[in-house]
C-alpha cells in the first residue's frame, strides 16, 4: 500500500520501483557490465602492441602518446555521434568509442610498467639466453603487471561511468534508464540507475583490486623498496595523474 | 573527407551562427558554463589541496575523492539535478555538475604537487629557519607550480569537453549543436560541433599556457 504510493508520489527512494522493474534493471545492468567488460578487454589487447611500439623509440612514442591523448579530449557525445555513420545504432559503436577512450590510460600505464623494469633484470635474462619474446612474456610483462593492472582499474571505473553516455544511441546500459526518466521526471528511476552505476564501478574496482593482489603477491611484501625504486625512473606516476593534457597537435 | 568538407560548409554558412540555436549563442553558453565551473572548482580545490599537501595529511582522502569522482557519471549527476527543483535554476545544474566533476583531479594534482616537492629541499628550508608560511610560499608553491598548472590545464580541457553532456538533458552549450545534428542525421553538423568544442579547448589551453608564462618564475640557475 505504502509502496504503491511512492510511485504515485514520485519519491526519490522507492522500493516498489526496484521490485516492480527488477527485470528492466537487471537487463540494463547486464548490458552495462558486458559493454564495459568488452571495451576494457579490447582496449587492453590493443594497448599492449601500441605500448610495445611506443617504446621502440621517440619516433613511435610521440605519435602513439599524442594520438591517444588527443582521443581523450574528444567529447564523448561527439565521439558516439561521429561513429554513427560507421556503425549505425549498435553496441559496437559504443564499445568502439569506449575502447578509444580506454587506450589513453592503458597505453600510458603499460608503457610506465615496461619502463620501470630494471635494466639489470633485462640484462640478466638476456645473459641466461632469453630471446626477445620470452623476455617479454616471462620477465617484462610480469614485472609491468602492477602498473598495467592499476591502469585497468582506472580504465574500468571511468568506462563504467562513460557507458551511460551510450544511451544517446540506445546502448548505454543503465544510462538507457536515466535518459527517458529525465524527460518524464521519474525521480526513483534516475536515482536508482545512478546509484547502481556508481555501485557497479566500485564493485568492479574492488574485484580488480582482488585480481591485482592475487596476480602480484610480491608487491605487498616488498612495498617499501619498490616505492623507493619507483621514484628514480619517474614513470609519470600512472596511478595518480592518469590521463592529463591534450598536449599534442 | 566528405564529412570534413561538409563540416566546413556548415561552419561557413552564416545562418548557422545566429539565433538561439546558432553557434554564437551556444558558444557563449559553453564558455559561460565551463568558465564559472572551472573558477569555482579552482577556488575550492586549489587552497584545500595545497594546504593538505603542505601539512602532509589527507593523502588517502585526496586519492579516494579522485577515485570516487571518476566513478560518478556526469550524465547521472546532471540527470539527478534535472529531476530535482534545481531544474528551473537556469544553468545552475550544469555548473554544479561540472564543479563536482572538476574538483577531484584539481584537488589531487594540487596535493600531489606539494607532496612531491623534494623532502630534502623542504628540510633544508626548515633548517634555515623558515616558518610554515615562508616554506609554503617560497619553496613548496614555486616547486609545485608545474604540476598544479598541468592539472589546471587538463581540468580546463576536460570541463570544456564534458560540458557538451549538458545537451543530453536539454541544457545549453555547444553540445546542443551536436545533438541537433545527431537527431537530424546531419553528420556534417555533428562534426562541426565537435570541431568547435575542440577549438575552444585548444584555445583555452593555449591561453592558460600563455598566462603561465606571464607570471614571474623563480630564477633558474
Amino acid at each position: 500500500m505504502a509502496g504503491q504510493n511512492c510511485l504515485v508520489a514520485n519519491d526519490w527512494i522507492c522500493w516498489d520501483y526496484v521490485t516492480s522493474r527488477s527485470q528492466e534493471l537487471t537487463d540494463a545492468t547486464v548490458q552495462h557490465v558486458w559493454i564495459t567488460g568488452v571495451s576494457v578487454l579490447v582496449g587492453l589487447v590493443v594497448s599492449l602492441p601500441l605500448a610495445l611500439l611506443a617504446r621502440r623509440g621517440r619516433r613511435w612514442a610521440a605519435p602513439v602518446l599524442g594520438l591517444t591523448t588527443l582521443l581523450y579530449t574528444v567529447p564523448s557525445l561527439a565521439m558516439f555521434s561521429l561513429l554513427l555513420p560507421l556503425f549505425g545504432l549498435s553496441a559496437s559503436l559504443v564499445v568502439t568509442g569506449l575502447v578509444l577512450y580506454s587506450l589513453t590510460i592503458l597505453v600510458r600505464n603499460a608503457m610506465a610498467g615496461l619502463e620501470a623494469v630494471p635494466e639489470e633484470v633485462r640484462e640478466a635474462a638476456r645473459g641466461m639466453g632469453y630471446g626477445p619474446g620470452r623476455l617479454l612474456w616471462q620477465v617484462e610483462l610480469p614485472l609491468a603487471l602492477p602498473a598495467l593492472l592499476a591502469g585497468v582499474r582506472i580504465a574500468t571505473v571511468s568506462t563504467v561511468a562513460l557507458t551511460t553516455v551510450g544511451s544517446i544511441v540506445g546502448k548505454g546500459g543503465l544510462g538507457n534508464l536515466i535518459a527517458p526518466a529525465v524527460n518524464s521526471s521519474f525521480k526513483a528511476q534516475v536515482l536508482t540507475a545512478s546509484v547502481l552505476c556508481v555501485l557497479l564501478a566500485l564493485v568492479a574496482d574492488l574485484l580488480l583490486l582482488g585480481v591485482q593482489r592475487l596476480l602480484t603477491p610480491w608487491t605487498r611484501a616488498t612495498r617499501a623498496p619498490r616505492a623507493a625504486r619507483r621514484m628514480k625512473p619517474v614513470p609519470a606516476e600512472p596511478a595518480v595523474s592518469g590521463p592529463t593534457t591534450a598536449k599534442g597537435a | 573527407m566528405g564529412v570534413l568538407a561538409g563540416a566546413w560548409d556548415w561552419l561557413a554558412t552564416g545562418a548557422n551562427w545566429s539565433g538561439e540555436n546558432g553557434v554564437w549563442h551556444r558558444l557563449g553558453e559553453h564558455v559561460y558554463v565551463s568558465g564559472i565551473s572551472l573558477a569555482v572548482a579552482c577556488a575550492v580545490a586549489l587552497p584545500v589541496g595545497l594546504w593538505l599537501g603542505h601539512i602532509g595529511k589527507g593523502g588517502a582522502l585526496a586519492v579516494n575523492i579522485s577515485n570516487i569522482g571518476r566513478a560518478v557519471p556526469v550524465f547521472a549527476v546532471l540527470a539527478l539535478f534535472m529531476v530535482s527543483p534545481l531544474r528551473s535554476a537556469g544553468y545552475l545544474p550544469t555548473i554544479v555538475a561540472l564543479v563536482l566533476f572538476a574538483l577531484p583531479p584539481l584537488l589531487t594534482n594540487a596535493y600531489v604537487g606539494v607532496r612531491e616537492v623534494d623532502r630534502s629541499v623542504v628540510e633544508a628550508a626548515r633548517g634555515m629557519g623558515m616558518s610554515g608560511g615562508q616554506l609554503f610560499w617560497r619553496v613548496e608553491l614555486p616547486l609545485a607550480r608545474e604540476l598544479v598548472m598541468t592539472g589546471l590545464r587538463s581540468g580546463a580541457v576536460q570541463v570544456i569537453a564534458t560540458a557538451t553532456i549538458a545537451a543530453m538533458v536539454g541544457q545549453g552549450g555547444l553540445g546542443r549543436i551536436i545533438t541537433a545534428g545527431f537527431n537530424t542525421y546531419n553528420t556534417a553538423q555533428v562534426f562541426a560541433g565537435a570541431l568547435l568544442v575542440a577549438a575552444l579547448a585548444l584555445l583555452v589551453e593555449g591561453a592558460l599556457v600563455a598566462a603561465d608564462r606571464l607570471f614571474p618564475r623563480p630564477a633558474a640557475r
